[in-house]
């Protein structure tokens, strides 16, 4: 996972002349938020597709809306950009209230999903598009343009129509053209999504590296789990036009608020169980369908009888054939295994007829009969306190 | 299993690839017979000598092969110029009118929603369920000085006005004013229909980008829209244009004698005149005048058609 915050002397050293304001995000420091979005809804007809949203985002972030199809992230995007007004709330950027300025009076830029290429201009013309109307001399906005393109390595391009460059290309023409004008946000529509994996993981690091560069403050929105988590420096999950979560990729992973935000990232375990005890570091929780009882570190707000679901992240199972003295330990069978490479996914049944998944590191070499379990072997599995994560809804 | 056998021997005749050069055949075919041997025969005819017989011209006699005297009469009885220019100048206004006219209303077909745009582009083609020359008759019967709409016409006018330009009614009928009102209410679904096909196509979300980097809605459309739509622009425009500069039965009904349009010269040359050479000549003549542009138009086309190929 990439470290968020750099240090202000890297930063102010590989900032571009382009972008004298280019700043460190300051997300340790307190101070009023870059971007505020207020108790923003977006209703549609009787249909909600944002709910209720307030964010603060710091000046510099790599901020992602992250959610499903249908999650209101795209229209939330669109609010910032001021293609659809809020319903209610209002939208401030660098203290300034945005909510009814339409988007060509915004500081605001955005790289569409589809890049949106004007189609009869060359590339130049494309980046130097939102530039006519600024206060610029014709020199400026040519040295500009030349620096943009340097910018995403596209200076042997500019003669080029969009349908003449590849679609990766095609893609930091538009993130060129978002860049051009010096936006105080930009805002990225599913930015990986048109391009293949190894292109994707490439242009990922490309663009932290731009974002580094310039700046600028990005919120991105995306369905991609694995590209939030590596691109953004915190995230916001959501689900039916709500907020389910704010923080950053560790937060959101290993310290998930609910059932939704616990199982739409990565995979993860889920039981039904009941407060048995509470009281001091852990808390016992009996859970029928491993057949025990589990301690789990404990989570302020439980009482006794209380029900609740108990979560375990398959990679945090400890798998061997004997049975060890260690805390949450239960039986199962191995009902079926896949083997990945560097690691395996196994199902275990338990006893109760529940199916657990474990993910386990092949770290060693080894064959097909020495491996940790097979197929319908009896096996003990096992996780610490720490990796069993109580979810009160 | 002589049924499975007759089967297979049947798929195969309905498989064979012969059948791919009938099918391109046929419609070649219909052109060859009903277009190009037509068009043959009537070029053939404008080198022809016009006599009194049945069919009215023949060859040989003082000119043995090729009687080029009606073309150059063309050029030397200006009737036929001025005929050419009026035809010219008419459709190029109406041309221009309906593109005016047209397209505000094809771009406006876009953008309301799916139920309202199926209603307006029926409204669009509602039209042509009706005798052309009905509706001809019945733009006689409304630019006629007695019509309420005359009458609404003229009160408007006179209302306007200094009052020693006050009139009686407004002069419409008989007038190239109205060939060209009546033209451009003829053909305005063929400039609209193209046009809307194309702004149909178009990206919304270019729209979106432009207005993003700062364009406001009518830049939007100077930038983006109108550059997209060329195409649409000039499929409506040539499918205008050419048939309202061919255009017969308007300029007869509503047209002044004195400003005949080419439609009409062919028409009496071949009927009253009966000088089906001459006639012939004009029709070639107005032929080539319509391939320029048609021509223009591929050229362009198969420019932008390479282009993109060579990007790819």
């Amino acid at each position: 996972m990439p470290e968020p915050a750099r240090s202000a002397d890297q930063r102010a050293a590989t900032t571009v002349a382009a972008f004298p304001g280019a700043q460190v995000p300051q997300t340790a420091v307190k101070e009023p938020p870059f971007i505020r979005i207020d108790h923003v809804t977006k209703r549609f007809g009787t249909f909600t597709a944002v709910s209720d949203v307030t964010l603060e985002i710091q000046k510099g972030e790599i901020f992602s809306l992250l959610g499903g199809s249908g999650c209101g992230k795209t229209t939330l995007l669109r609010v910032l950009a001021g293609f659809e007004a809020p319903t209610e709330g209002r939208v401030f950027i660098d203290g300034q209230d945005m909510t009814d300025l339409p988007p060509y009076e915004r500081p605001v830029n955005m790289m569409f999903q589809s890049y949106a290429l004007f189609p009869h201009m060359t590339v130049e013309k494309n980046v130097a598009y939102g530039l006519k109307h600024e206060d610029m001399t014709p020199a400026q906005r040519a040295e500009r343009v030349r620096e943009m393109l340097d910018l995403v390595q596209l200076t042997e391009f500019g003669h080029r129509k969009p349908h003449q460059i590849s679609g990766g290309q095609r893609q930091r023409v538009a993130l060129a053209r978002a860049l051009a004008k010096q936006p105080k946000l930009l805002l990225l529509d599913e930015p990986l999504a048109a391009l293949d994996k190894k292109l994707r993981e490439h242009t990922q690091f490309e663009l932290m590296e731009i974002q580094e560069k310039t700046g600028t403050t990005f919120i991105v929105v995306t369905h991609d789990q694995e590209e939030a988590m590596t691109l953004s420096s915190r995230l916001a999950v959501m689900d039916k036009g709500r907020i389910m979560q704010i923080g950053t990729a560790t937060d959101v992973y290993e310290y998930p608020n609910s059932r939704f935000v616990a199982g739409f990232i990565g995979s993860i375990n889920f039981f039904e169980a009941k407060v048995r005890a509470t009281g001091g570091e852990t808390v016992e929780v009996e859970v029928p369908d491993l057949g025990g009882i589990v301690t789990a570190r404990a989570i302020p707000g439980l009482a006794p009888g209380q029900p609740i679901t108990l979560a375990v992240r398959p990679e945090k199972i400890h798998l061997s054939r004997m049975r060890h003295d260690l805390p949450n330990t239960f039986p199962g069978t191995v009902q079926s295994l896949a083997y990945f490479g560097k690691d395996s996914l196994y199902r275990i049944a338990l006893p109760s007829g529940h199916v657990m998944l474990v993910n386990s590191v092949n770290a060693r070499r080894t064959g097909e009969h020495e491996r940790v379990a097979d197929w319908e072997d009896a096996v003990f599995l096992s996780f610490d306190p720490a990796a069993a994560i109580l979810l009160k809804d | 299993m002589a049924g499975a056998h007759t089967d297979t021997a049947f798929q195969r005749w309905f498989n064979r690839k012969g059948w791919i050069n009938v099918t391109i055949a046929t419609p070649y075919v219909w052109l060859v017979l009903f277009f190009l041997l037509p068009f043959v025969i009537v070029i053939a005819m404008s080198f022809a000598t016009r006599t009194p017989t049945a069919p009215p011209f023949s060859f040989g006699g003082e000119h043995p092969v090729l009687n080029t005297a009606h073309y150059a009469r063309l050029f030397q009885d200006d009737l036929y110029v001025r005929a050419y220019l009026t035809s010219i100048v008419n459709a190029g206004i109406a041309t221009f009118l309906c593109l005016l006219i047209g397209y505000p209303m094809a771009l406006g077909l876009t953008r309301v929603s799916p139920a309202w745009r199926n209603i307006l582009l029926m409204l669009v083609i509602l039209p042509f369920w009706t005798s052309f020359l009905l509706r001809v008759y019945a733009w006689i019967g409304l630019m006629g000085t007695n019509s309420w709409f005359n009458k609404l016409l003229t009160t408007s006018w006179n209302w306007l006005v200094p009052t020693d330009w006050a009139l009686r009614s407004i002069p419409m009928m008989n007038t190239n004013f109205a060939v060209v009102l009546v033209m451009v209410y003829s053909y305005l679904p063929f400039m609209i229909l193209p046009l809307y096909a194309n702004l149909e196509k178009l990206d919304r979300t270019l729209d979106e980008a432009s207005m993003d980097l700062g364009s406001r809605p009518f830049r939007v459309f100077l930038d983006i829209t109108l550059p997209l739509s060329v195409p649409g622009i000039i499929a409506g425009g040539l499918l205008v244009f050419i048939p309202a500069s061919g255009e017969l039965i308007i300029p007869s009904l509503v047209g002044s004698a004195r400003q005949p349009m080419i439609g009409r010269v062919i028409s009496d040359e071949f009927a009253s005149a009966r000088d089906w050479p001459m006639a012939s000549a004009v029709s070639v003549a107005l032929l080539m005048l319509l391939v320029v542009p048609i021509m223009l138009y591929t050229h362009f086309e198969g420019k932008s058609h390479e282009k993109r190929k060579e990007g790819a």
